[in-house]
């Protein structure tokens, strides 16, 4: 199996210490999280966990079954990159006499879409928003005018064909459940072993 | 209306008051059914342990000697009865104690409630006297676990405390209450036990078509292997699962926390499965055509090398948590639920068989490990006694019917091998964590909650040095205990490993004991030591028949080995006899 990128969403009750319950299922077998995002959801009261991390469709599937183990997570979806919206966020602090006397820093931040948000006499704080080649070039690009500070965001995702967590949490609300519908169920997978 | 309340003395468990967060928590206990705690009090526990002392008669706290002996028996006790064990213990030290136990019970399921005290609120995170971040360090070893600050967010963290601890899989659950919680007042109404979490489900929905799926697999299998673990007894559904059993006609295998679920002398029961179980149920699973799992988490000690282990098989696999679906096993049909619901389901979709040719490979195997291994452990001509025979002549005396508490070594093996089984919840041990010092406080425990059978701990002589300040809580409660010392005089097991597998270089194994029978006696706790084998029968009778606790110490060979064993790496197929 291979490995790739996956994008773990987890749909929370706002609990202090569910992020540490949450981490140390990965840490206890040795997998990093790439990126961790924490934010609100579209339902008030209710957290989303955004986490990437590197590793083949079975890791992942039993890590997003233990996260969703927990008593504090309503539901866990897992997802390529191609199944989701994501964008990071970057900033990049620019010395401004550098800026100012080559037009052509100007022209290569404005291709990046970069956005300057502080101007001052001695350095420009620029944004960017964009996958993380995109970002990953910006650096490159500035790096030989005196990049002073560079800083990238956790990865927010959006499921594309996901029809949000309204009409799920009312199911969850119920004391006796429907037929809830299983995303990541599967069957007949008989010769993948999970090894650790 | 309100005239009436001014005048009408109020009913003092379900009016609205004014009461502290320890009076509170007691009061949620009693509410919950509670009427054993273990536990030992400390600084930042006072307030609870003071408001306890009104509660004389109506909740028993048994003090023990060390936090985790508490844990332990707690355990004990909750393995024994079915009910919530309860905990209590202080900050820092008090609550660190526990670790060991809430692992065990995390890994074994056991529903246990642990209260600890914390010091003030205004002092966290400043290193206060006695202060440890318990939340953080036991994280990994709860099913959940919650501070409480407040009194107020005292009854909805303890109904959920109790309803996490016993719902769904079931497991250990620790609130830590700091000391300005404790003594707090607050207006108090109702208690609320807690019935649902929107966001937990105890137990997945169970899909009939699965179900579906796994009788026609069971129905066509021609040779059908069931192994069934502990979720059978957690679920209470031992009379489905037997039911499930002599319909379909498939014989069936369990792990060591299984054991007793079916009987042991059930004509359908062919023996223990894993590392040191019995011959036919390791050669033949992988074997079998279909494999039926019942509340059983295929831990690697049940399946050895996991890419040689029943690869031939179909696999269903029937469990409460969606997580042991697929973990260690892949499976052709899970079977989400509560078996208690699901087997039943599948026992009406079963074809009724018998399975007569298939069985008797089972037999055949047994007939050989009969001849290579059990007829000398059990019935030895040599002069010193075996581990096997001390539990065939207790078999003989307690006809299956006492509670049999092991710890955790060789002696735990011969015994859940060789133990007659009558009932359900006879078989204590910690089989996940393989905690030393286990026996000793759970069989303590065990008694407080099942105090109608009789209960014997089975202990080696290094298990029994790891906890035996507990023998100061059976002196001071009087609970009746039997406990039985299997003395070879080594750490056993890794004696045996070192033999096997490491050329006999015994590191660190040779164990010396102190005279056990005059500790006992330094107890008030009567004792005999063995050696003879003409003693034996008489030395467990006078066990059994003594009015009281009762330590027999016996002296065992040394250097035995147990067997049949799966060494590690290999196949459950590749199990030796010798």
């Amino acid at each position: 199996m291979t490995r790739q990128e996956y994008n773990i969403t987890a749909y929370t009750e706002n609990q202090i210490g569910l992020l540490n319950r949450i981490a140390i299922i990965f840490s206890r077998r040795k997998i990093n999280i790439e990126s961790l995002n924490t934010s609100p959801s579209e339902i008030d009261g209710i957290h989303r966990f955004n986490i990437v991390m590197h590793e083949t469709e079975e890791v992942v599937r039993k890590i997003a079954k233990q996260i969703e183990k927990q008593v504090e997570v309503l539901k866990v979806y897992y997802n390529t990159n191609q199944e989701v919206i994501w964008q990071e966020m970057a900033l990049y602090k620019v010395p401004t006499d550098i800026i100012a006397e080559k037009a052509s820093v100007e022209r290569l931040l404005r291709e990046h879409g970069a956005r300057a948000v502080v101007i001052r006499k001695d350095y420009t704080v620029f944004e960017t928003t964009g996958h993380r080649e995109e970002t990953d070039t910006l650096i490159k690009v500035l790096q030989p005018y005196g990049l002073i500070e560079f800083v990238r965001s956790a990865r927010i995702a959006i499921i594309k064909h996901s029809d949000g967590f309204n009409r799920k949490l009312r199911e969850f609300e119920r004391t006796e459940p429907g037929s809830e519908v299983v995303e990541n169920e599967f069957l007949n997978r008989r010769d993948e072993v999970f090894e650790m | 209306m309100l005239t009436q309340e001014k005048t009408t003395p109020l009913a003092p468990d379900t009016a609205r008051q004014t009461l502290s967060g320890a009076e509170m928590t007691l009061r949620a206990l009693l509410a919950e059914g509670v009427d054993t705690i273990f536990g030992y009090p400390g600084g930042a526990i006072i307030p609870i342990y003071d408001a306890l002392y009104d509660f004389e008669g109506q909740l028993n706290h048994v003090l023990v000697r060390h936090e985790q002996g508490g844990i332990h028996a707690a355990q004990g006790y909750a393995r024994a009865s079915g009910k919530v064990g309860v905990v209590f213990a202080t900050s820092g030290p008090g609550a660190t104690n526990l670790v060991t136990g809430l692992a065990d019970a995390q890994i074994d399921s056991t529903p246990l409630v642990c209260i600890t005290g914390q010091v003030f609120a205004h002092l966290l995170g400043t290193d206060a006297f006695q202060e440890t971040d318990i939340i953080n360090i036991t994280t990994p070893v709860t099913k959940w676990n919650f501070q409480v600050t407040e009194a107020s967010q005292l009854p909805e963290a303890l109904a959920k405390a109790f309803y996490l601890a016993r719902s769904g899989r079931p497991g250990p659950v620790l609130i830590d209450i700091t000391k300005n919680a404790q003594l707090q007042q607050f207006n108090f109404a109702e208690y609320q036990p807690c019935t649902h979490i929107r966001s937990y489900r105890p137990a997945p929905i169970v899909r009939p078509e699965y179900v579906r799926q796994a009788a026609e697999l069971i129905n066509q299998a021609r040779r059908p292997f069931v192994l069934w673990g502990q979720g059978v007894t957690l679920g209470q559904a031992e009379a489905e699962f037997r039911a499930f059993i002599e319909k379909s006609g498939i014989p069936a295998a369990w792990t060591i926390l299984g054991a007793g679920a079916l009987p042991t002398d059930h004509p359908l029961n062919v023996g223990m499965l894993g590392m040191h179980g019995n011959y036919g149920p390791n050669v033949l699973t992988n074997e079998c055509d279909v494999l039926i799992a019942v509340g059983m988490r295929f831990d690697d000690r049940v399946t050895g090398r996991l890419d040689k282990y029943a690869k031939q098989a179909q696999v269903i696999h029937l469990d409460i948590d969606p997580t042991e679906i697929d973990k260690n096993v892949a499976t052709t049909v899970p079977v989400w639920g509560d078996c208690k619901q699901t087997l039943p389901l599948l026992t009406a979709l079963v074809e009724a068989k018998t399975h007569p040719e298939w069985r008797q490979r089972f037999e055949q195997f047994q007939a050989e490990e009969v001849a290579a291994v059990i007829q000398d452990e059990l019935f030895p001509t040599s002069d010193e006694l075996t581990m096997g025979e001390v539990i065939q002549q207790l078999n003989e005396l307690t006809q299956g019917e006492a509670i049999v508490v092991t710890d955790v070594g060789q002696h735990q093996m011969v015994a859940c091998r060789y133990a007659r089984f009558n009932h359900s919840r006879s078989n204590i041990t910690s089989g996940g964590l393989g905690t030393m010092g286990f026996a000793l406080p759970a069989a303590i425990g065990a008694k407080f909650g099942r105090p109608d059978r009789p209960v014997v701990a089975i202990i080696g002589d290094g298990g029994m040095q790891m906890t035996i300040q507990e023998l100061g809580t059976i002196m001071q409660t009087g609970v009746e205990v039997k406990i039985i010392i299997l003395n070879n005089q080594y750490l056993g097991m890794v004696r045996q490993w070192q033999e096997l597998f490491h050329e006999r270089r015994y590191s660190f194994v040779n164990i010396a004991s102190p005279d056990y029978v005059t500790v006992a006696s330094g107890y008030s706790i009567a004792g005999r030591r063995v050696s003879e084998r003409q003693e034996l029968q008489n030395s467990l009778r006078e066990m059994l028949d003594h009015p009281g606790s009762f330590l027999l110490e016996v002296m065992v060979t040394k250097e035995n080995n147990i067997f049949p064993m799966v060494p590690q790496g290999c196949s459950v197929s590749e199990i030796r006899l010798r």
